[in-house]
Order: structure tokens, then sequence, then C-alpha cells
């Protein structure tokens, strides 16, 4: 066992945990933050997708050990106050997301892209998200989500 | 309708942002594996990594003696409990089936499948104990060869016999419904035009994102089972029958489902197992698969063979169309096994007004993973195969693709009109739908641009691919199924309750894992009832709180759902009638209800239904003999299924050099009768479109010849990203159904069913010049490459992909490929 701490969407926190524990499994079966989920297990589906210290990961390719110190925001985090994140906002009305399995992933990864490229061109958004699977929406009011988000200026 | 048309603010046809999106994207969500209860034990599944075996025996005293193990279960130590899973489709009486345990007692027939369970305190330490579990197999002889199968050389279960399962035949001649199709086919050799074509409908596997994953609480008086399941109402049902719990002391709950496609419309061994050890442990349990073990073990969908050979008049008036399948059922029938191809039995002649029609299908075991539903079910089979065929139909013919089919449609004023295959189609416009296709997508300027490009000989070359496509669905009338032998009815349930404060709770026996149903259901008794859209609550997939139904597939939840609710909101205003004549001192014959108002006609005197729901709440004042509820139940079974049909135009660019593909447009126009919610329509209609892209382009599951899933990961089973695909442009005509009141038809299968021909068509037609008129699917750049080389014969390509651990031959040691 080895002890970690590190501030997750916004809470301190710190456990003792076993060096093969994945940050993946650490958020949910320690932390129920269970909004994270797990969609395969050869990192390509993306649907664990979290932001370490500010940048997207995938929670599955990562050690809790590894975010020993770190910042981690999940999608349970990205709300405030009750106000959606912009992207959240974009998703919801674009309808973005039929299931839900693979969305916060998605709205993770997205964030990402638009902090890294404002205004990016639907070539750049498809680029961005190809770390993410969807099945259900064909990627159509996925991509549109985005550029609605870039319009509203969501990286601001 | 009247009230819905004299709504104020008219809620169907809105396109609403839904009311499941706020859960989930803030991640408030509950997957069946976020569930956690005290004392809750961890399965971990011990797996076949052969095809066919004996097992010899099995040593569990490493994995029992491991840290935190409560005990290794086999199928030996539970063969007297743990059932059999069920077909509930036999599809002929003398449908030969091998007896499927949950777990293998003395045999296993796929890799795969389930050899021993280890029960743990934790998901880790439980996997961690089955890599301690030692099997040793006596390796048999595996059938793996579809084609090879069906000549019975090796046996997929030698105590069978035979690996052949069921042949089920329908002659349009001995149906009554059409004439005699080898009569027609014969003459047509003589003065005519016969085409005959092999396609291969390759073994896609459904992978939807979230893993199925189940939990079993025995620690209360009823059973409790959460599934990722499609249909919670089905499994409580075949739980209850096939391991003899009393149906009521089972609760079956479907929480927040993450995508189905068919490929959790299933009693899975892992649901069975789950339920038998929570039972004998008296804990909780929890079983929750790795994406691996999900595409090696829950089942497949499509693999078949499909032989057509269509007869023609000379100017391209079609006479006759015969279809051969053979169907890879894999190592068990599953819950509808044979039943799938026999879904696209009623469909291969599509649009078409065919006068003679024959169909065979024999379904085949293999030690292969099972097959079952896989979005469209059937239907895509049956769609691609006569779209592919019409296109080739025409090239023979030296038309454009759309004459011939002009030449053979149903006229929109033909309506409603009985198919050769016997079935009534109520309403379409296949004109309409085909023009507005045409105009969004430029046909005419994108035909000029491909003649350009073959006379200047482009090395990039443009294709147009047609698919003018309907099917059925809206499954089902129940009459109609039990016809077909099938094991279920098809009617639905909804309730909907007015609570004292006014708002309103609706019970719907649909499932939904995605599609939307609280919000289109909502929409419709906002309407229905006059009530705001917000005011009501929609509660579905719990077998305690909608305790009756048969849940969702087969495009079913709308047309037979939807319109349960409608009915049961229409019989809570009959009810609510007479209480309120009595409250505003009238005759119930002078009352309207409007906008969820009573009034009596000519006063200004009225009462609102949230108003009335409050009074009956208290119960004060009612009229003599009524009672105080104004609460009503509905079940609608539907009198025929719903036919929606379209026409999908796709434009694909080959790099003849190395056969490379681009799709650059794609465009459809679809009658789905009237709609709910245009942006879920949407929606269900991209999705749609990429699968069944995908399955022309990219996906396949893919089996070396020791039977091993060789793509059983996500890097391996190739499923489209946001890079690989596009944009589209969709819209609709509308013909409104009338097997229900809404006028809807199904669309969750639609863009499946009809996508696949409409590349694979745009592929052939880019390159049909250069002597190719059939490319296997899924079309990849060294298949499309090979066609082009192949000396101008055309024909399929063989070989599936790249196989994975032996780069000394690629693409030569697959299973797959057209026996010569």
């Amino acid at each position: 066992m080895t002890r970690i701490t590190m501030t997750v969407d916004g809470a301190q926190v710190s456990d003792d945990v076993e060096p093969r524990m994945l940050l993946v499994q650490y958020l949910r079966e320690k932390l129920g933050k269970t909004g994270t989920v797990i969609g395969c297990d050869t990192s390509n589906c993306g649907a664990c997708t979290v932001h370490l210290d500010g940048r997207s990961v995938k929670s599955c390719n990562v050690l809790a050990v590894q975010a020993d110190g770190a910042e981690v925001t999940t999608i349970e985090g990205l709300a405030t106050d009750g106000q959606l994140h912009p992207v959240q906002e974009a998703f919801r009305e674009c309808h973005g997301l039929q299931c839900g399995f693979c969305t916060p992933g998605m709205i993770m990864q997205s964030i990402d892209l638009l902090n890294e490229n404002p205004h990016p061109t639907e070539e750049e958004i498809r680029l961005g998200l190809e770390g993410n699977l969807c099945r259900c929406t064909g990627y159509h009011n996925i991509v549109k989500a985005v550029q609605y988000a870039a319009r509203e200026g969501a990286s601001s | 309708m009247t009230a819905v048309q004299d709504a104020p603010t008219q809620e169907i046809g809105r396109d609403r942002r839904r009311k499941e999106d706020q859960r989930l994207i803030t991640g408030r969500t509950r997957w069946t594996d976020n569930i956690t209860l005290p004392g809750m034990l961890h399965l971990a599944m011990v797996r076949s990594p052969f095809a066919h075996a004996r097992i010899v025996s099995i040593d569990t005293e490493a994995a029992k003696a491991a840290t935190n193990v409560v005990t290794v279960v086999t199928g030996a130590d539970v063969a007297d409990e743990q059932g059999a899973l069920p077909n509930a489709w036999p599809i002929t009486a003398d449908q030969v089936a091998p007896s499927h345990p949950p777990i293998a007692v003395d045999r296993v027939a796929f890799a795969g499948e389930i050899v021993a369970v280890v029960v743990a305190r934790s998901a880790a330490d439980a996997r961690d104990a089955a890599e301690l579990v030692d099997v040793e197999y006596d390796e048999l002889p595996a059938v793996l060869d579809l084609k090879s199968a069906a000549d019975d050389e090796t046996l997929a279960h030698p105590d069978l016999g035979t690996n052949k399962s069921a042949y089920w035949v329908f002659d349009s001649g001995e149906a009554g419904t059409g004439g005699n199709a080898d009569k027609a086919i014969e003459q047509a050799r003589a003065d005519g035009i016969v085409i005959e074509r092999e396609y291969r409908q390759q073994r896609l596997i459904p992978a939807f994102m979230e893993p199925r994953s189940v939990v079993v609480d025995p620690t209360g008086e009823q059973i409790t089972m959460w599934s990722a399941t499609q249909i919670p109402h089905v499994l409580r049902f075949l739980l209850a029958a096939v391991l003899g719990i009393p149906e009521s002391k089972l609760r079956v709950v479907a929480p927040d489902v993450g995508g189905g496609f068919g490929g959790k419309l299933q009693t899975t061994p892992e649901e069975f197992i789950a339920m038998v050890l929570a039972r004998r442990l008296g804990k909780p349990v929890k079983y929750t698969e790795t994406r691996s073990e999900s595409l090696v073990s829950a089942h497949h969908g499509r693999d078949q063979w499909q032989k057509l050979t269509l007869s023609a008049e000379k100017d391209g008036t079609v006479t006759a169309l015969k279809v051969e399948l053979l169907a890879d059922m894999g190592a068990y029938l599953s819950l509808l096994g044979g039943g799938i191809p026999i879904l696209g039995a009623f469909m291969y002649n599509a649009i078409y007004k065919f006068p003679a029609y024959h169909f065979a299908c024999q379904t085949v075991l293999t030690n292969k993973t099972w097959t079952d539903a896989y979005r469209g079910a059937g239907r895509p089979e049956a769609t691609f195969a006569i779209e592919r065929i019409m296109d080739e139909l025409a090239a023979e013919l030296g038309v454009d693709p759309l004459e011939v089919r002009e030449k053979n449609w149903i006229r929109h004023e033909e309506f409603p009109f009985t198919t050769v295959a016997g079935l009534e189609y109520d309403s379409g416009n296949y004109e309409a739908a085909t023009e507005r296709a045409k105009e969004m997508f430029g046909y005419d300027e994108l035909r000029a641009e491909q003649r350009r490009r073959r006379e200047s000989g482009d090395p990039v070359q443009l294709g147009i691919g047609i698919s003018t496509f309907t099917e059925m669905c809206g499954w089902a009338p129940s009459k109609l199924v039990g016809q077909l032998s099938y094991g279920a009815g098809g009617w639905d349930h909804a309730t909907v309750r007015m609570t004292g404060t006014g708002k309103v709770e609706v019970l719907t026996g649909v499932s939904p894992h995605g599609q939307g149903h609280e919000t289109a259901f909502s929409q419709i008794v906002a309407d229905r009832l006059g009530v705001p859209f917000d005011d009501v609550e929609v509660l579905h997939g719990d077998t305690q709180v909608s305790a009756r139904g048969y849940d969702t597939y087969g495009s079913r939840s709308l047309v037979v759902g939807g319109e349960a609710v409608v009915r049961a909101a229409d019989k809570v205003v009959e009810k609510a009638k007479p209480i309120a004549a009595h409250l505003l001192e009238a005759s119930p014959d002078d009352l309207e209800f409007s906008g969820g108002r009573f009034t009596v006609r000519g006063t200004d005197q009225g009462i609102g239904i949230a108003e009335l729901a409050t009074a009956v709440f208290a119960a004060h004042n009612l009229p003599a003999g009524v009672e105080a509820t104004l609460d009503s139940d509905a079940t609608f079974d539907p009198d025929a299924l719903s036919f929606p049909h379209g026409t999908h135009l796709c434009a694909m660019e080959v790099d003849t050099e190395t056969g490379s593909l681009t799709m650059r447009k794609y465009v459809c126009c679809d009658d789905i009768g009237n709609i709910i919610n245009p942006l879920i329509v949407a929606g269900q209609v991209h999705g749609g479109l990429v699968q069944g892209i995908a399955q022309a382009l990219w996906e396949e599951a893919v089996y070396d010849e020791s039977g091993t899933l060789v793509s059983g990961s996500f890097v391996d089973y190739l499923l489209p990203t946001a890079a690989d695909t596009i944009s589209f442009e969709i819209d609709h005509t509308t013909s409104p159904s009338t097997t229900n009141t809404l006028g809807t038809k199904g669309v969750g299968e639609a863009g499946t069913i009809a996508s696949t021909p409409a590349v694979v068509n745009a592929i052939v037609d880019a390159v049909r010049h250069l002597g190719v008129n059939d490319i296997q699917m899924p079309c990849t750049p060294e298949r499309v490459w090979k066609a082009i080389r192949s000396g101008g014969k055309g024909g399929a390509t063989e070989g599936a992909a790249m196989p994975h651990f032996d780069p000394s031959e690629p693409g030569s040691d697959s299973t797959e490929g057209a026996r010569e």
C-alpha cells in the first residue's frame, strides 16, 4: 500500500492504495466518483477521460500513485454553483449524447481540445476527439456541440 | 387528436432538449457497475481459450486458497440448479438446439465460454484468483467456417449429429401471395435477364459502450437484479421460468443502460450465474465484464451467406426473386436465434412489386460466439442484398439504378399494398422521398462529375450509391408473432398517474438505453393532458415500478409503447370528465376538454386537470359511485407492423491506385411518419447511419483458424471514430402510419438498415467500369485494390482482416472468404 494525496474536484483526498490501482479505479471505488466510467481495457474508448493538472488523460492509463500531489477534475467537478460548464451545456443543446456512457469522457476531451484550440475547424474537432469512442451519435452532433461551445466561447 | 391540435403550445413536433441529459452530462448516473451494496461479493469468470474441447478436470484448490476468495464454482457444482439458457424463438418444430448451461459442465463449444466462477471480496481479488484456476482441456475439432459447417464434416456438437439447426421456407406460390419463383426464373433464362449473386454478411459485434454488468441482491423478500439490459421484463419472466423462482419473488431493474443496439437483448449466462450464486451465498454479488470479455462472449450479429437469383424481363421489370441463406448461429441458439434471419424474410422484396418470391434459410451451428439481434436484425441483410442486386440489374440493363427501382417500386397511389411476402404496407411515398434526396444530393451534378472523371481517367474515381430502403418495425402484433412461433407477445403497457399536486407520472413497459423516452413520452403526455412538459415524469426499467411490458428493441418503443401511453392518458381524461362535470355542476355532455381544462360549452366556467387531480386526491366531493383515482392503464397491441422507408444517397471517392476510400457526401430523406421530437430523430438517424456505414467499411469479427476471436479488443475491432466519419444531411417526407393514432413509424434501426448498401453500391459504382461487380464487406482499401486488379473480373475479394500473430502470411489464413 502507498499513501497518496490529491485534489479531486476541489476537495483534498488521501488514501492508502495498492500501487497497481488505476486512477479510474481510485476515482470510482475509493472516492465514489462514478460519473467517470470504464468502457474498455485497452485505452481506446476514452470514456474514463479526466483532467490531470488541467490536461486530459485517460484515467485507465494512469496509476493512482502517479496522480499523487496532482489536481484532478472529473465530470462531477465541472459545474460550479449549479451552473453547467459551457461544454456540458453545448452537449445538451446540440443533442450530443444519447445513452450518455461516453459523454463524461467526451466532454472532458472536448474541453481540453477547446482549451488548446479555441476556434477549431470541423476537421480539427474530429481529429481532436479521435481517442474517444461513441456508439450512439455517429459523432455528428458531438462535433456540432463542440462547434457550438467554441462559438459560445467555452475556452474563455 | 383534437386535444393535440387545439393545445395552445403543441409539444409534439418540438425539438425539446432531453430531460435525461442533466444527469448524464454531470456524471450523476446510475450504471449497474456503480451499484455497491453492503457485503457485496464480486465474480470473475474463467473462460475457455478453446473453441471446442472436453473439460477433463478443473483444479480450483489454489484459487480457493487465494486472498479474500469466498468460493470457486464449476459447472458440475451447480449442474442441478443453474438451468439452461432459453431460446424463445424455435423457428421450426424440428429445430435442433444444443442445451446451453450458463457454466459449461463437461464440454465447451466456443472460445470465451465460462467454465468456472470465482467469488471474492473484491473484483481485483476475484480476477487474481481466476488466474489460479487450472482447467485441463481435451481439444476437439472445431467447426468455424459457415459453409463447411453446413456440410456436417465436423460437428459443433457431436451429440446432435448435425450442425444444421433449422430450415425455414417462405414461398409466395405456396402462400398464395404470388407466383412460382422457379418458374419465372426458368422463363427469364429463355427470354429475359437472370442475375445471380452471392453476398457475404460479415460477423459484427454490437459493441455498446457500457460493458454488461449485473448485480443481484438476495437479501430482501424479493430478489433484486440490476442488469445492463434492454429487456428487464423479459429477463424477469425467463429467470422465473428457467430457474423455477416464483416471478413474484423477482424484481429486475435496468437502471441507466449505456447503449444496446440489440446486444443487450439477451438473457445471458452471466445474469443466470449471478442469480444462482447470490441465492446460494445469500449475499449480494456483482459481475462487470471487461471489454475483451464483452467482445468474445456477448452475442455477435449478422454472419450470413446470401445467394440471390433475380429474374427480369428485358425492360427491367422484375419477375421473381429467390433467396437462399446460410446463417451462423454460433455455438448455441440465443434468445432470438434463428428468428433473426427470418426477420429478413419479409423484406427482400423491399419496396418492389415482385410477382414471385422464394425464401429459404438454413441456420447452422458452429464453434463461435452465439449470434442474435444487432441493430436492424435481419432487415439490414435483406436490404443490403436487394439494393445491391437492383444495382446489378441496372448495370445489366445499362440504365441509371434509380430508373430500374422506379420501374419496380410501389407507387404512392397504390398504398395500402400487400406485398409478395404477404405484408400490407400501410403508407409510403417512394417518389417523394427519392425526389427530395436527389435534390439535396445534387444527383445530376454528381453524375456529371462522375462522367468527367471517367473520361479523363482520373485516378480518383467517383461512385454514387443508392439505397431506397423500407423496413418493418414496431415489433409487433402479438397475433403475427405467434404465427411465426415467437415465444412472446408484442403488446406494450403504460400507466398514467395523476398525483395529488397535479403532477403526472407515466409508467412505461418499454425500457430505454439512450433513446430519450423520458423526453418524447413527456411531450406526448403534455399534449394529451394539456399539462406542462416539466410536470411529466416518465418512469421505466424496473419491474416493481412498471410491472408490465416487453421492453425496447425492433424500433417498437414509440409505435407500441408510445401508443399505450396515449391510450392511458386518454383514459385519464375519460375518468376525469364525470368528476369535472360534478364539480362544475354541468352535464358531462356539455363539457369540452382542451389545453388541460374542462370547460362548459358556451360558458366561461372550467376546471384544470391538475386542480381535478387535487380534488380527487382529497375525495371530499366526488360523484356517487366514482373511484377516487384518475390513474389509468392501457395495453396496446398493434394490428400491424410499421414500415418506414427512405432514399439514401452516398458519394464515395475511390483512389484506384491505392484502394483508399473517402466518403464525400451522404444524404437521406426518410419517411418515418409523424415526428414527435426532430432532435431525437436526427440523433437516431445519424447514429444508425454510422453503424451501417461501419459494416460497409470497417467492422468485422475475425476468427483465426483455431477459433480464437482475433478482433477481440478495441485495438482490433475497428469501431469508427469522429475522425473516420463525416457530417450528414438528413430530411424527411411524411406519410403518417395508420397503425397508431400518433401516425408514427419506428426510426431506431432505419439508418443502419439503409446505409450499408448505399455505401457499397457507391464503391462498386466508382470502379464498375474497371470490371468490378462486387467487393466483400468490410470494403477495406486492400480489398478494393485487389478487386480493381483482379484481371477485370471483379467478384468478391477473399481473405479477411490482417492476421494478428502471423506477419509472414498477411490476409491468407482467415476462415473467411468465398469457397471456390
